[in-house]
This record gives C-alpha cells, structure tokens and sequence, in this order.
C-alpha cells in the first residue's frame, strides 16, 4: 500500500561533535503523506537531525534512508526529490523574487519553470511581489517565498524549519493553511520542527519529541498528551524543557 | 555533471551582475586603476631616457596580466562568499548540487571576468600607452589559459580554507593573491629574487608567463619548456586543490562547518 511505504528511515543515529553527543542512538520512520512534527527545546538536537537527513552533516554512526537511498552514497538523487525551507535561511537578498525562484527552478531541474512559479506564487499569494527584491520582503512575505522555492520541485519529502517563527498569529494561520492546502493535494511527506504548538496540534499526524539527542517520545498528539498527563502539547514541551517528570512516556 | 545547474548557478550571477552597479565597478574600476597607475609610471621612467631601458613598458603588459590572474581567483572565491552573505549558502548545498557543478559555474564566471578585464584593458592600454598586448602574437592565448588555471586552482584553496575556518579566513579571499604576487615575478624576473627564494618562484605557474612575456616584449626567443612547465604544474595545482577541497567539505559535513557559516 502506499501509505507503507517509508520516506525516511532513521537507525541508531549517533553524532557526536569532538566528544559532545549530540545525537543519541536516533531511530524513527516516517511513511509516506505523513506530516510529522519534530519537537525539542533548544539544543535538543533536531537541527543537527534535520541537516543530517539533507546530508549537510555526516553522521558518527547509524543509517539514514531517505526514499529508500542512503543518504551517505545518493545525496543528490535525494536532494532533487526533496526540499527545504527554514525561517533563519534566505534567498539572495540583491535578486527578486521571480529571479530566485528562476534560479533555483533551474537548480532543480524544473520542467515548464515559468508556468510552475507562476502556480506558486498565485498559490502562496506573493504574484505581486514577483518583481520586487527580496531584500525589501516583510518576514510573513519571505517566509511564503521560501515556501514557493520549497515546493518548486514537488518534493515527495519537505523538510520545514520552524517556518512560522516570527510571523504574526494571523499570517501563521494562512502559512499553516497553504502547507495543508499543498500536503493534501500534492501528497508530499513534511518534518516540521516548530516551537509553536499551534503548528503541530493543526498540522501534524504524528510528533516526535527529542529530548538531549534522543527521541523521548512519540506518537499522535493525542497520544503524547495521554502519555504526559497533560492537556496541551506546549506543556508537554515544557515539562520535557524543563527537567520535569520526562519518565512518563511510552516506555513506563 | 549537469549542465542545468550550471546554468542556474550562472544565472544567478548574471542577474547579480546586472542588477548590482558596484559589483560592476568591483570588476571595471580596480584593472582601470591599476592600469592606469602602472602605465603612467612606465610613460614617466620613459623619460629617464638612460636610467631604465625602453622595454620597461613591460610593466604595463604585467598589470595586465596580474589582473587576469586576480579576476580568476576572486570569482571563485567570492561567488562562495556572496552565498555566505547573503545566507543563502545553506540553500546552494540542499539543492541537488554537486561540489563540481558549483566551482565549474564559478570557474565559469572567472573565466568571463578575466576575459573582460583583458579587453578593456589592453584596448586601454593601446589609446592610452600606445602598448599593443597583441604584440606577443599567439603566445597570449596559452599564457591566458596558464593565469586562469592558476586563479582557478587559488581560488579553489581559498575557499576551501574559508570552508574550514569560516568566516575568521574571509581576508584570505583577497589576501592570497598578494602572498603569491611576490615570488610570481610578476613586475621583476625570477633573477632579482634572493637565491632562497627563487626555487618557490619556480614553482609558480605564473612566473613562467610573467617571466615569457617580458621575453617576448623584448623580442627575445620564449623557450616553450617553459610553457610546459607551467601547464604542468597548473595541471597538479589543480589536482592537488580539488583534492584539498574535498578534504575539506567532507571535514565540514562531519563538523556541522557548513551551517556554521551559513547562518
């Protein structure tokens, strides 16, 4: 079946930085269509995860699958069937928005490139900044145009990097929107890390929670909320932030 | 490699290029000046009928040649830059890019780079100078080739060295070139240099194109195992630096370097 078949597959993932252990014996999979959230306090490891699964950085030890190729021996094959956005990574600022995405068009290889960013760019209401630098972007309007560089290639695998930071409640809502708008009709697979847990309870089918370079806990929201005794994920993540009872999981 | 990504990568940097006045002064205005200074110096020890002999103005052919060198390097290494700066780098390496295709577009750029600085140039120092370039005959083509290698395979360590240390190295991308200046007898033949040094002037490239050129301006017989030499050794600079490269992008990947720097 098509939902079985598995996007990433993680297996005793361990990075270490000159003896500090970043990652702790990972593992996890994710199927296809799923929208799994990746959740941890700062330095809980999930962006030396996520640059892991977009082969940035090389693992101590473990295995990392991405649409069954390892990553360590079919990077680029990997990388033109996937993409990336995250809020703290821009596009050239001295180029426009209709350049850079024209740029990147042709760095993914996208066929009819015109016709697919002007899809994007009508999809992610930004037609109207196609001309305009994107030094002069608000943060809600470069965060849409990274969604429109993310989505160019019709990745089957989106990686998203806490894409709402710093952008307003309501603008937050219209990005959370266009990614289930897109998810549902393209299919694709997303790991989304945010610190905001309004993204994950409206967005994500599962969550996985790191907590010093281990997956602590995962499972739906749902679940996780039963697991911690708790009644929203934000205090979830506090609890586990914060030293509390993080014992209380799948494993008790 | 593909062809595609090359394509885009150089797209990019027509769209910086043709947006970005400075950037076009960066690439017009330094050879201008340079050229400028070095050729009004040469019309002034002209002058000096019997202190210096009349093929001084092989000193004008140098800055031109010089900037060949220095255009090749500093597109390679700067392009790497722009990325860094604009914290776009991080983009470039998730995109499905190979390291090759990445300094092949950037040898690309310094390949036009240089043969713009050696139009505008020579066209200049012929109105200007009355000094015809050209003069040297088909000899200039193998030298021009010997000067972008040898700005490619410098540019190539530079920015590997940026790689690795961040953005602590990013002087180097102008500085390296003013390191080899010396011993590449660009202004000066390999002779004037102290014995000690003279073995690390052969060893570079350049001095064999510096050291042709002022022959052939003179008039003088160019030994072609000279040119050889310095096909030859471009050929294992340019090996030896990819190789220091991969080296160190694959210490980058292990040590998280890459997004260090980009962000």
């Amino acid at each position: 079946m098509n939902e079985e078949i598995k996007i990433i597959e993680v297996a005793n993932l361990r990075k270490e930085f000159q003896g500090t252990v970043a990652l702790a014996n990972v593992s996890f999979e994710v199927k296809r269509g799923e929208i799994v959230g990746l959740l941890g306090a700062n330095g809980a490891g999930k962006t030396t995860l996520i640059h892991i699964l977009l082969g940035l950085l090389t693992q101590t030890t473990g295995t990392v699958k991405i649409l069954g190729l390892d990553i360590l021996k079919h990077r680029i094959e990997i990388l033109q069937r996937c993409n990336f956005s995250s809020a703290y990574i821009r596009l050239p600022y001295n180029l426009t928005v209709w350049e850079n995405l024209m740029v990147f068009a042709r760095l993914y290889n996208v066929p009819d490139a015109k016709m697919r960013i002007e899809e994007l760019i009508e999809l992610f209401e930004v037609a109207h900044l196609r001309k305009k630098l994107t030094s002069f972007l608000s943060s809600g309007e470069q965060t849409r145009v990274n969604l429109c560089k993310a989505m160019l290639n019709k990745p089957e695998l989106l990686l998203l990097d806490e894409p709402t930071a710093s952008l307003d409640p309501d603008i937050s809502d219209k990005v959370r929107k266009m990614i289930r708008q897109v998810q549902d009709t393209q299919g694709m697979t997303i790991l989304y890390t945010s610190h905001n847990m309004r993204d994950i309870e409206e967005l994500c089918d599962r969550v996985f929670f790191l907590h010093k370079g281990a997956v602590l806990a995962q499972g739906t929201p749902q679940m996780i909320l039963e697991q911690f005794s708790q009644t929203s994920l934000e205090d979830v993540f506090i609890n586990i932030a914060r030293g509390g009872n993080v014992q209380i999981g799948a494993e008790s | 490699m593909n062809l595609h990504r090359i394509s885009g990568l150089i797209l990019r940097y027509r769209y910086l290029y043709s947006r970005s006045t400075f950037r076009l002064l960066d690439l017009f205005f330094w050879p201008v000046m340079d050229l400028l200074v070095w050729g009004f110096l040469t019309r002034y020890m002209q002058t000096m009928q019997h202190a210096v002999p009349s093929t001084v103005t092989f000193l004008i052919g140098a800055i031109i040649f010089w900037n060949i060198l220095y255009r090749s390097q500093q597109a390679v290494t700067v392009s790497f830059l722009e990325d860094i700066w604009s914290q776009n780098l991080i983009n470039i390496f998730v995109a499905p890019i190979r390291i090759s295709e990445f300094i092949a577009a950037t040898y690309l750029v310094g390949l036009l780079q240089a043969v713009v600085v050696l139009a505008l140039t020579s066209v200049l120092a012929i109105v200007f100078y009355s000094f015809n370039l050209f003069a040297i005959g088909t000899l200039l083509v193998p030298y021009f080739i010997n000067l972008l290698l040898m700005g490619w395979w410098m540019g190539m360590i530079t920015t590997a060295l940026i790689i690795r240390w961040g953005h602590s190295a990013e002087a180097l991308a102008w500085a390296v070139p003013y390191l080899v200046q010396p011993v590449a007898a660009v202004f000066y033949p390999v002779a004037v240099l102290p014995v000690w040094l003279q073995p690390i002037a052969m060893a570079m490239p350049a001095t064999y194109v510096f050291e042709g050129m002022r022959a052939a301006l003179s008039g003088l017989p160019v030994d072609p195992l000279q040119l050889w030499m310095a096909f030859g050794l471009n050929g294992l600079y340019m090996l030896g630096s990819g190789f220091f490269f991969r080296k160190m992008f694959n210490v980058a990947r292990e040590r998280g370097l890459l997004a260090r720097i980009a962000l």
